[in-house]
């Protein structure tokens, strides 16, 4: 498949791994903010193509594995109500709330649908003028311009029984937040390239400099995570700081105006609150105001209850890249895809999924 | 979710600044895909695409450098693969002289 498997070539990854480990001479610390990333890396075994020097460190890049308990729980309580018809991503269905997560809730006879595009969702709504259907937004900057898309069509068709929970997140102030702690010890990132297809990298290059890191926008397969780590030990090497873009085909500096200027038209900056992280200042977004009759939680009245976390999960410290998989107890064992604690261990893009099906199955 | 495969258009079916619609062929599946982010992007083009819709084009000029220049470092080094490395744990030096 053109524009995939030419990245996948053996004899790339070895040129590129052998000249990481040609110029490495000094420890360095990175980290790949994607999930999508992470399960490259883990699948592929690129960690292990590495040099001993060279850390990388799993980042929170994991939308599904981010979205607060308490979004999950509006969800199933959305769900649970005959006159919705519930629709989200695939892999959201799986992941723990307090009591229990949408598959539960479909089983129990919940009108639960998955579907693979927010269009799809609208469709629905066009098809059931009589049920309300609501749409669980979840996903980074690169699924936002899709939602945001369905939204303005529902609203210039005039589409009244559609609407989204909205679980959003931002890039880059969850790096800032990271880089800014005194635990951090992440010295250069490999940034999330498809994120950066839509909001181009211009709004790292402060961040870069204040923190004097290398950020290298980075794509998926393993050729290009190598020459993403690559560039950022290049620069480390040479005690350089900035962004770079090491996936230029999908990647432009300003990135796809079109597809922005869309998300800031229905969408605002809002604080978020990340799963097993805490709350990270204007790192979500929100329907406007003038969007507010597309807001589910506004539009249905919600009684969630007590919200809790599962207290043996780890995927907090996971998504921080403070431990690897491996290193909690549960791993392999209580938590596993099919009986999960968190998140991580369902989503596509989740570490602890990435460890379980492509690495040991149990920890230690 | 940040998850997009590349395919490339094979007819443009529908124009509106909300739903330009094509059909994509990604990996031998083909799918009709929102290019409304992509007004520019035209039959023949390849195109990003996530959650139903293309994200950006791909630039195949630099896809082209891309690989050039990965290929030249492969040049540059000599290629040294896997089972060539040294070991971690070995003290004797192999290349030139400054790893540990």
């Amino acid at each position: 498949m053109k524009h995939v498997e030419e990245y996948r070539d053996p004899a790339l990854v070895k040129s590129l791994s052998g000249q990481i480990h040609r110029i490495t001479k000094h420890p360095w610390t990175i980290m790949e903010v994607c999930g999508g990333q992470t399960h490259a890396i883990v699948r592929y075994g690129l960690d292990e193509l590495l040099p001993e020097e060279i850390t990388l460190v799993h980042g929170p890049g994991c939308p599904v594995c981010v979205t607060a308990v308490s979004l999950v729980d509006r969800a199933v309580a959305l769900a649970q109500r005959d006159e919705i018809i519930f629709t989200s991503f695939g892999d959201m269905a799986r992941v723990p709330g307090s009591t229990q997560d949408l598959l539960t809730v479909k089983a129990a006879g919940g009108d639960v649908r998955t579907v693979y595009s927010p269009l799809d969702a609208l469709q629905i709504a066009r098809e059931n003028p009589d049920r309300e259907v609501v749409f669980f937004a979840v996903g980074f900057e690169t699924t936002v311009p899709t939602t945001a898309m369905a939204v303005e069509q529902a609203r210039s068709e005039g589409i009244g029984n559609f609407s989204l929970l909205v679980a959003h997140v931002l890039v880059p102030p969850a790096m800032e937040t990271l880089l800014a702690s005194p635990n951090n010890r992440v010295q250069g990132f490999l940034a999330a390239g498809h994120v950066c297809t839509v909001t181009g990298y211009a709004d790292y290059e402060p961040v870069a400099d204040r923190f004097k890191v290398p950020v290298i926008v980075t794509g998926f397969e393993p050729a290009d995570i190598l020459k993403g780590i690559l560039d950022a030990v290049n620069m480390l090497e040479r005690g350089e700081f900035g962004v770079a873009n090491a996936y230029g085909r999908a990647v432009r500096r300003e990135g796809n105006p079109h597809a922005w200027r869309m998300v800031q038209h229905v969408f605002e900056v809002c604080d978020r609150d990340w799963r097993g992280i805490g709350t990270f200042p204007n790192s979500g977004l929100a329907l406007r105001g003038e969007y507010a009759a597309f807001d589910a939680e506004q539009k249905f009245k919600l009684d969630i209850g007590v919200t809790k976390e599962n207290e043996t999960c780890i995927s907090g410290l996971v998504l921080q890249g403070a431990k690897k998989p491996p290193e909690c107890p549960a791993f392999g064992t209580l938590c596993t895809p099919e009986t999960p604690l968190g998140a991580t261990m369902v989503s596509s893009e989740g570490a602890c999924a990435a460890y379980y099906n492509h690495r040991k199955r149990v920890a230690g | 979710m940040c998850l997009a495969v590349p395919g490339k258009i094979l007819q443009i079916e529908g124009e509106g600044p909300l739903n330009r619609i094509g059909d994509v062929d990604f990996g031998g599946i083909h799918r009709e895909v929102n290019l409304s982010y992509v007004p520019e992007a035209k039959v023949g083009d390849w195109v990003l695409i996530h959650a139903g819709f293309a994200l950006q084009t791909v630039d195949e000029e630099e896809a082209k450098k891309t690989l050039e220049e990965m290929e030249r470092l492969a040049e540059v080094g000599g290629g040294l693969g896997p089972a060539e490395l040294p070991d971690d744990t070995d003290d004797n030096d192999s290349r030139d002289g400054s790893e540990s």
